[in-house]
C-alpha cells in the first residue's frame, strides 16, 4: 500500500466509531500496539552524508530493507546511527522514494548502478514513477543489447574451435569467418574476384564494338566475341555453383541455409545461366530468355557477404520498414490528390499531356520529387497554381521519414564499428587475463617454495615477501586444495613442454642471462627475476624432443657459494634448500613411470592431466617455471 | 462552355486557396489579429489554493491531542494533500483504497459531510483533527453525537427513515458482491426497521437526538464497544 494509505488509516479506523450504533454484532478488540508510538529521527550516515528522516517514513515500506529490521544490521552502537558503505547521490533517490511514495530514476547515472542499488535496499524497480518510467526502461533496454552484443561477439567469431569438430563443421567456420585459415581467405578473395569478374564482363557485353568486317551496324562486344564472353561466363557460374555447393554441404542446417538470403541470391545469380544451357535456341524463347539475364545482375548482391556496409545498409532499411511505408502512403495520397487536380485543371487545354488522371501520376512524382523533367508542363493559371502546390508539398513529405531513417542506420552503423572494435581489443583482453591468471599461480607457487623452506629449515631465513593477508589466505587454501586431491598446480609452460616430451638428454650450457644474475642481492625477489630469465633462455631453446619417456637427471649446480650452500648435486635431490640467495639450477625433468600415489615425501608433483608421468624431486616443484626440460 | 466554366472555377478556387493560406501565414506570424478569442493562454495561471492551519496552540485548546501528536498528525497530513485541504474526490480516492472489494464513494460521501463542518466543500486540517479528536478522546456523549450528525444527511436534527437508508445502503454497497452469506437486496431496509425500532421511541418515524443518545446509553454492547478505537493514535 502506498505511504498516504498507511496515513489515513487512523482516520478510517476512527471514523469506524459511526457504524457503532449500527452494529449488528459485537465487534472485535482492536489489535493491541506494543510499540511506542512516538516518533523518533533516525540517523543514517551513506558514507559520510548523513541522513536523519522519522522512523514512520521509513516503516511504510516494511518488505525493504530500510523498512525492516534489516537494518538493524547495519546499526552502529558508538555513533547511533546506521552506517551504509554505499553510494550517497543514489541514497538521495531512494530515501525520497520513501518520503514521496514514487521511485524517480536520475538520468545521469549509470543503469547498471542504479539496478544495484535498488537491489541493495530490496526495491523493486518496477515501482519507478510513470516520469521516469519510460526513460529507464529505454536505457535499460539498451544496456541489456549491449551486453547481449558483447557476449554474442565474445562468443562468436574468433573462439578458437572446439578440439574434436568434425570437417564438416571446420569448412562451415572457414566459409563464416574467412580470416580463420589461409585457405578460407583465399576462397574468400577469389569468390569476390569472380562475382566482380561476372558483374563486369554483364556489363561490357552490352557495349557497342567496332563491327566486324562487312557489317555497317554497331554490334554489342557480348555478340562480336560470343564465345569469349560464353566462357567467361561458364566460368564463374562454375565456381558459383561449386560454392554454393560447398556451403550446402557445410551448413548445420540445411533448410535453414537454403530459406536464408544469401543463399536465394546465389540461387538466382547462377539459374538463368543453367536455364539458357537447357533451353533450345528457339526464337520465340529466347525472348523470355532475355529477361532472365536480367536477373545476373543479382550476382552483384553477392559482394554483400564481402561488405559489411551493404548489409547494414540491407538490416536498416529491414529495421526501417514502418518509417518507409508512411512515406509511400502519404506519398500515395498526395500523389492521387494531386493528379486529379491538375487532371482537371489541364483538362480543358488542347494538346494537353494531362490525357487522363494516371497519366497526371507521372507529373505529379516528377513534381513532388523535384526532378521536374519538363515534358509534362501546366499551362493554365490554376495549374500552374496547383502544381506549385504540389512541388512544395512534396518537398516536405518526402522530408519527413528520412531523418528516421538516417538515425536508424547510424545507431546500426555505430553498433557494428563497436562490435569490430571490441573483437579487435578481444586478443588484448584475454591477453590480460591470461597474465592475470598467471600471476596468482606464479604467486601461489612462489608461496609454496618459501612455505617448503619452513617446513624442512627453520634455520633458512624467512623471506616474507609484502603479501597482503588476502594473498596469504588464498595460497593456503589452494595449499589445502593440493593436499586433500594430492595433486599440484604447476604452470601452463611446464604444463604443456611436459605434454610434449620428456626426453632431455642434453642440456644446453647456461645462458649468459642467467650467469649476470649471480650477484643479485639476498632478498627473495631476485628468484623471480631468475625465473624469468630463465624462462627466457627456455624459450629460446628448441623444442627437439622425441616423446618418449625417459629418465633424466636432475642436476642443481650452486655457482654462488652463500653462507648456507646446502645445495646437494646429486640426481635425486630431495632436500633442496633454497635459500633467499641466488642459485642457479641446471635441472632436467625426471620423468618416472610410476603412478602417482607414491609416497608423499618425495611428493612427485604430476601434472594433473598426466597420470602415468611424474616429476621426480621436491625441488622441481618450487620452482617448475625455473626448471625445464631442457637444463641450462 | 462547361470546360470554360470548369477551368475559371478552378482558377477561382485555386486562387481563394491561395489568399486563404497567406491570411493564415500572416496570423501565424502574428502581423495580423484574426478576431477570434484565443482563450488557450489564460489556463496557464494555476490558482493554487493553499491553506494554513491555525497555530499549534489554538488547536492543542480545541482538540485533546498533545503538541506531539498534533506534529506528527500534521505531518502526516501536510505530506499526502500538501495544499492542505481535501476535496471531496480525493476524500472518496483515499477512503475507497481501504475498501477494495466495495463501492465506498457512497459512505465516503457522508463521511465527508460530518468531517467538513464549516461545508465549504474540502476539509481543512482544523477539521480533521477536530474530528479525530471527537472520535478519539471524546465522551461517549460527543461520539455519539458525531455519529447522529453523521446518519442525519441534511443536519435537521432528524434521522429520517429515508436518510438512514441511504446510510445504511452505502455501508452495505462498502462489503461488496462477495460476502458470506450473499447481501440480499432487503438487508440494508430491515436493518433500518431493525434500528428504528430499537431507538425511535415515541414511533413518529424519526429519531431525534436524545432519542438516540438515551436508547444507545442504554445498550451495553454499544457503550461497551465506545472505547474500541481509543489507541488508534
Amino acid at each position: 500500500m502506498a505511504a498516504g494509505v498507511a496515513t489515513w488509516l487512523p482516520f478510517a479506523r476512527a471514523a469506524a466509531v459511526g457504524w457503532l450504533p449500527l452494529a449488528k454484532k459485537t465487534m472485535p478488540k482492536p489489535p493491541v500496539d506494543k510499540k511506542s508510538r512516538n516518533d523518533e529521527i533516525l540517523f543514517v550516515n551513506v558514507s559520510g552524508l548523513r541522513f536523519q528522516t522519522w522512523k514512520n517514513t521509513l516503516d511504510r515500506y516494511p518488505d525493504t530493507l530500510l523498512g525492516s529490521s534489516e537494518k538493524e544490521f547495519f546499526y552502529n552502537e558508538d555513533t547511533q546511527e546506521y552506517f551504509f558503505d554505499r553510494d550517497p547521490e543514489m541514497f538521495r533517490h531512494i530515501l525520497n522514494f520513501y518520503r514521496t511514495g514514487k521511485l524517480h530514476y536520475p538520468r545521469q547515472e549509470c543503469i547498471q548502478a542504479f539496478d544495484e542499488e535498488l537491489a541493495f535496499y530490496g526495491i523493486v524497480p518496477d515501482i519507478i514513477g510513470d516520469c521516469c518510467m519510460e526513460e529507464y526502461r529505454d536505457r535499460k533496454k539498451e544496456n541489456q543489447e549491449r551486453l547481449a552484443e558483447d557476449t554474442e561477439a565474445e562468443m562468436a567469431t574468433d573462439t578458437p574451435l572446439p578440439p574434436h569438430s568434425t570437417s564438416r563443421e571446420r569448412l562451415w567456420r572457414a566459409f563464416e569467418n574467412p580470416h580463420t585459415s589461409t585457405m578460407a581467405l583465399v576462397f574468400y578473395y577469389v569468390t569476390g574476384f569472380f562475382i566482380a569478374v561476372s558483374v563486369i564482363a554483364n556489363v561490357v557485353e552490352t557495349v557497342p564494338c567496332r563491327p566486324p568486317k562487312g557489317s555497317k551496324k554497331d554490334l554489342p562486344c557480348g555478340e562480336k566475341y560470343s564465345l569469349a564472353f560464353f566462357c567467361m561466363d561458364t566460368a564463374c557460374v562454375l565456381i558459383f555453383t561449386f560454392e554454393y555447393l560447398m556451403r550446402l554441404f557445410a551448413a548445420p542446417s540445411r533448410c535453414k541455409f537454403m530459406r536464408s538470403v544469401m543463399s536465394v541470391i546465389d540461387v538466382v545469380a547462377i539459374m538463368p545461366y543453367y536455364i539458357g544451357l537447357v533451353m533450345p535456341e528457339n526464337e520465340d524463347v529466347s525472348g523470355a530468355f532475355v529477361t532472365l539475364r536480367v536477373f545476373r545482375v543479382f550476382r552483384i548482391f553477392k559482394f554483400s557477404r564481402h561488405s559489411q556496409g551493404l548489409r547494414i545498409l540491407g538490416y536498416t532499411l529491414k529495421s526501417c520498414a514502418s518509417e518507409l511505408g508512411f512515406l509511400l502512403f502519404s506519398l500515395t495520397m498526395a500523389i492521387i490528390i494531386f493528379a486529379t487536380v491538375m487532371f482537371y485543371a489541364e483538362k480543358g487545354t488542347k494538346g494537353t499531356n494531362f490525357t487522363s488522371i494516371p497519366a497526371s501520376f507521372w507529373y505529379t512524382i516528377v513534381t513532388m520529387t523535384t526532378l521536374g523533367y519538363g515534358d509534362m508542363v501546366p499551362n493554365t493559371i490554376a495549374g500552374k497554381i496547383f502544381g506549385s502546390i504540389c512541388s512544395l508539398s512534396g518537398v516536405l513529405v518526402i522530408a519527413l521519414p528520412v531523418p528516421v531513417i538516417v538515425s536508424n542506420f547510424s545507431r546500426i552503423y555505430h553498433q557494428n564499428q563497436r562490435a569490430d572494435k571490441m573483437r579487435a581489443q578481444q586478443k588484448v583482453r584475454l591477453a590480460r587475463i591470461r597474465l592475470a591468471k598467471k600471476g596468482t599461480t606464479n604467486a601461489f607457487l612462489q608461496f609454496k617454495e618459501e612455505v617448503g623452506f619452513q617446513d624442512r629449515d627453520s634455520d633458512s631465513a624467512l623471506c616474507l615477501k609484502n603479501r597482503s593477508s588476502f594473498e596469504h589466505q588464498h595460497h593456503h587454501l589452494l595449499h589445502c586444495l593440493e593436499k586433500t586431491t594430492n595433486h599440484e598446480f604447476t604452470d601452463e609452460l611446464t604444463f604443456s613442454e611436459m605434454c610434449m616430451t620428456e626426453s632431455v638428454g642434453y642440456r644446453t650450457s647456461r645462458s649468459t642471462s642467467i650467469s649476470s644474475h649471480q650477484g643479485v642481492s639476498t632478498s627473495c625477489c631476485p628468484r623471480r627475476a631468475k625465473r624469468k630469465a630463465i624462462r627466457l633462455a627456455n624459450s629460446t631453446v628448441s623444442v627437439s624432443r622425441g616423446s618418449v619417456q625417459e629418465l633424466d637427471t636432475l642436476q642443481v649446480h650452486k655457482t654462488s657459494a652463500g653462507p648456507q650452500s646446502r645445495s646437494s648435486l646429486n640426481a635425486r635431490t630431495e632436500d633442496l634448500k633454497l635459500n633467499c640467495e641466488d642459485r642457479d639450477f641446471t635441472a632436467a625433468i625426471i620423468s618416472i613411470p610410476t603412478p602417482p600415489a607414491n609416497t608423499p615425501d618425495e611428493s612427485l608433483p604430476p601434472s594433473p592431466a598426466i597420470p602415468g608421468i611424474l616429476r621426480n624431486s621436491r625441488s622441481t616443484s618450487f620452482t617448475h617455471e625455473t626448471v625445464k626440460i631442457s637444463s641450462l | 462552355m462547361s470546360v470554360r466554366w470548369e477551368t475559371e472555377g478552378l482558377q477561382t478556387v485555386g486562387i481563394v486557396c491561395l489568399v486563404i493560406m497567406f491570411l493564415k501565414l500572416m496570423h501565424l506570424l502574428g502581423l495580423i489579429d484574426i478576431t477570434e478569442t484565443d482563450s488557450s493562454d489564460s489556463d496557464l495561471e494555476l490558482s493554487t489554493v493553499r491553506h494554513q492551519p491555525e497555530g499549534l496552540e489554538q488547536l492543542q485548546a480545541q482538540t485533546k491531542f498533545t503538541k506531539k501528536e498534533l506534529q506528527s498528525l500534521y505531518r502526516g497530513f501536510k505530506n499526502e494533500c500538501p495544499s492542505g485541504l481535501v476535496d471531496e474526490e480525493t476524500f472518496k480516492t483515499i477512503y475507497s483504497q481501504f475498501f477494495p472489494q466495495g463501492d465506498a464513494t457512497t459512505y465516503a460521501h457522508f463521511l465527508f459531510n460530518a468531517f467538513d463542518l464549516d461545508r465549504n466543500g474540502s476539509i481543512r486540517f482544523e477539521d480533521f483533527v477536530i474530528g479525530l479528536s471527537v472520535l478519539l478522546r471524546g465522551s461517549v456523549t460527543e461520539k455519539l453525537n458525531w455519529a447522529f450528525n453523521l446518519y442525519d444527511i441534511n443536519k435537521d436534527g432528524y434521522i429520517t427513515k429515508e436518510e438512514m437508508l441511504l446510510i445504511m445502503k452505502s455501508i452495505y454497497d462498502m462489503m461488496g458482491r462477495y460476502t458470506y452469506p450473499s447481501v440480499r437486496d432487503e438487508a440494508p431496509s430491515e436493518h433500518v426497521e431493525k434500528f428504528f425500532q430499537k431507538m425511535d421511541r415515541n414511533r413518529d418515524g424519526v429519531v431525534t437526538i436524545e432519542e438516540f443518545i438515551e436508547t444507545c446509553q442504554k445498550d451495553e454492547n454499544i457503550m461497551n464497544s465506545m472505547q474500541l478505537f481509543e489507541n488508534v493514535i
